[in-house]
């Protein structure tokens, strides 16, 4: 275990983590501000990937895939808030999680009869392949340093927008009272709209960038979002800050767990204990944490609501 | 008296139609079972393709008679497969039940087709149970068992004299059996064995682990998607020109499509391949490329031979379909024109027969699975020795 491998596996942590804060900003967004429980959420992560693709393979062209991809999510978000999750505000959660399940069901089906079943290829362009050196004396990929970059400017534009400028304001404001900001004059309806089509923006952005690494296949989200409930539970359900900290934790946490837990467990256990107890505790790591955070801070590291 | 005949006309009537199902019932039923629905389903879709392919080949009759397919989808659960299983054998009376994918859903599946008579012919799951204490004479296999993929790595590994192999394999029943599969024939220095979360999205904490060991090749078990991610990252991290990596049901017809490149030059044991030089492998292959668009995958050509036996067993009792002993004695003659070349059945009903060792190399365009070499010749499982029957 030497300090460059603790290092590189920080790293990963880190990147890992934010690709996490991509899924988790959104659905924190639309929890937190529409007090809607999304589990589609990883329908929109799924959308953004094959729009993606489609778009990719339709204009031969990686950047305009990106740019398509993050509109058709956007404008899918928007379409989904406005025909199918609007009745649904008033109900209580458990009616909202029926109704998003089904459009889990939805999507998935609708994925497979349009570009069906089999696992899609997702191309990288050669500028984005390759690996860079490490000072450790490793090798880095490449891509996971942008998607890392691209993670850390998304939570810097969303800490901007959400605190520094009107729309933010209102989103703020939406979020503590809804029916004031109402009577002030705000226009709610579109707000909600508006915050919701960024969350799925959000969530294809993370899908599209995922496509590459991870598998696109029809249930690609559901892998996936379990953890980003995770984050968004350590984090605080409805901060954007908590979102990205619990992401990050999650992240490294995890990361290191799978990468150290076995080899530290072998100097204390047997060498066929540490074999059954590590990966087994490793997986749990995260479980167990969210579990300490709602027993000692149930609202979340960032929360504001009880 | 004209009500005398009013009634024997009825009678008649109704004699008539009663005799005209029994009049029809000359024709063979199937039940083919496997997931037709969620991620498993693209390997359903596969293996139905081949069983259709095989009944067109047959001129749409199995072993002579007119035949009458029934698709049952078991969503890879098996509750489900039962339910479909039972369905199938009490309402739409079938006389074979044939496929399934998955090692749990044959365990529940299999008591319940051979409980009412009936042979049930697996084409893919290949649990050990099955193959040892748990065997049945009413239970075939057309695949594989489990270990017998991993053995025949292991085998050619320690016969190349590599050391240092890191092993890679979900944390899971069939994970951790391929991994002892593996072990029985591979006696060299093993680095480190990490069993990973079963549908972890990320393996970068992985590799840099492994790559922190400098291991002289990997041995990794990542079916399905799990594969898919597995082996671009592991290109991604830029391995795979470095680190030869040697895999079981992973690199597959299905995966290549979705990595494409990050396939070239890994290694894959099996018991067929599309190029495998038989007559009736080559007109499969030519013939399924031209009917469905792509080339077919090892989940198919087993599926296809599970056809072809049924064929076999139904000519070999003329068929009366009554005659459960007789088809029994005739599939175990495995006198089929399989895929993968002339095999024996051991006796528990499962396949002796070739493992290669192959290779995912790209010829223009096209990436393809070759055959390097013969790694076993007539390999038997090792758990036939369990099974009671001779």
């Amino acid at each position: 275990m030497t300090l460059g491998l603790v290092f590189e596996q920080l790293l990963n942590g880190l990147q890992y983590g934010v690709m996490l804060f991509l899924m988790a900003a959104g659905l924190t967004l639309v929890f937190g501000i529409m007090n809607l429980v999304n589990l589609a959420h990883g329908s929109l992560f799924m959308m953004g990937a094959y729009f993606a693709i489609a778009a990719a393979q339709w204009t031969g062209n990686y950047a305009a895939g990106v740019v398509l991809g993050l509109a058709g999510a956007l404008v899918l978000g928007m379409l989904v808030e406005v025909t199918a999750l609007r009745p649904l505000y008033e109900r209580d959660h458990l009616d909202q999680v029926l109704a998003t399940f089904g459009l889990i069901l939805f999507f998935n089906e609708l994925v497979a009869i349009i570009w069906g079943r089999a696992a899609l290829y997702a191309a990288l362009p050669s500028w984005l392949r390759g690996s860079i050196p490490l000072f450790t004396g490793s090798r880095y990929p490449y891509y996971r340093v942008v998607v890392l970059a691209v993670g850390l400017i998304v939570a810097l534009w969303l800490w901007y927008m959400v605190t520094r400028t009107r729309l933010g304001m209102l989103v703020r404001a939406g979020a503590s009272n809804r029916a004031m900001v109402a009577a002030l004059g705000v226009n709610i309806r579109l707000l909600y709209t508006v915050v919701f089509g960024v969350g799925a923006a959000l969530a294809g952005l993370a899908g599209l960038m995922a496509g590459p690494v991870f598998v696109v296949q029809p249930g690609m989200g559901e892998l996936i979002l379990i953890q980003v409930f995770v984050v968004i539970v350590i984090g605080g359900i409805g901060s954007v800050r908590g979102a990205l900290v619990g992401a990050v934790i999650v992240g490294v946490i995890d990361t290191m767990g799978r990468a150290f837990l076995k080899p530290m467990l072998a100097t204390m256990l047997s060498a066929s204990a540490a074999e059954k107890a590590g990966p087994a505790l490793a997986s749990m790591l995260i479980y167990l944490l969210m579990a300490a955070v709602l027993t000692f801070r149930p609202q979340g590291l960032f929360g504001s609501r009880g | 008296m004209a009500m005398l005949r009013t009634a024997l006309a009825f009678a008649a009537a109704a004699a008539l139609a009663f005799a005209g199902p029994a009049a029809a019932q000359q024709k063979v039923k199937i039940g083919f079972i496997s997931t037709f629905s969620g991620p498993g389903g693209v390997i359903g879709g596969y293996m139905k393709d081949s069983v259709e392919l095989a009944l067109d080949h047959l001129g749409r009759k199995v072993g002579g008679m007119e035949v009458e397919m029934f698709y049952g989808d078991d969503q890879q659960k098996p509750d489900v497969g039962v339910q479909v299983a039972e369905e199938m054998l009490k309402k739409n009376q079938v006389d074979f039940v044939a496929g399934i994918i998955w090692s749990n859903v044959m365990m529940a599946v299999m008591p319940v087709v051979t409980g009412s008579g009936h042979i049930m012919v697996g084409t893919n799951a290949g649990a050990s149970p099955l193959a040892g204490a748990q065997c049945n004479e009413m239970y075939f296999s057309t695949s594989w068992n489990n270990d017998q993929s991993p053995e025949a790595l292991g085998k050619f590994m320690q016969e190349q004299g590599i050391n240092d192999v890191y092993v890679m394999a979900p944390n899971y029943q069939a994970g951790k059996d391929m991994v002892a599969g593996f072990k029985r024939y591979f006696k060299g220095r093993i680095v480190d064995e990490v069993f990973t979360t079963v549908n972890q999205p990320d393996y970068q904490a992985e590799l840099s682990a492994l790559r922190s060991k400098n291991p002289k090749a990997v041995f990794a078990f990542y079916p399905g998607g799990m594969g898919i991610t597995f082996l671009r990252q592991y290109d991604q991290a830029g391995l795979r020109d470095t680190l030869p990596l040697y895999t079981v049901f992973t690199v597959d017809e299905i995966s290549i499509g979705a990595v494409k490149d990050a396939a070239v030059g890994i290694y894959e044991a099996r018991y067929w391949s599309p190029d495998l030089k038989n007559p009736a492998n080559q007109k499969y292959v030519a013939d399924y490329k031209k009917k469905y668009g792509k080339t077919p995958v090892f989940y198919g050509a087993q599926s296809y031979d599970g056809i072809l036996l049924i064929d076999s067993a139904v000519k070999a009792v003329k068929g009366n379909l009554k005659d459960t002993k007789g088809m029994v004695a005739a599939m175990r003659k495995a006198d089929i024109n399989s895929l993968r070349g002339p095999f024996k059945f051991n006796n528990n009903h499962h396949p002796i027969q070739n493992f290669y060792l192959l290779r995912a190399e790209k010829t223009g365009n096209d990436i393809e699975m070759h055959i390097k070499r013969t790694v076993f010749e007539n390999h038997q499982d090792a758990y036939h020795e369990q099974c009671k029957l001779k």
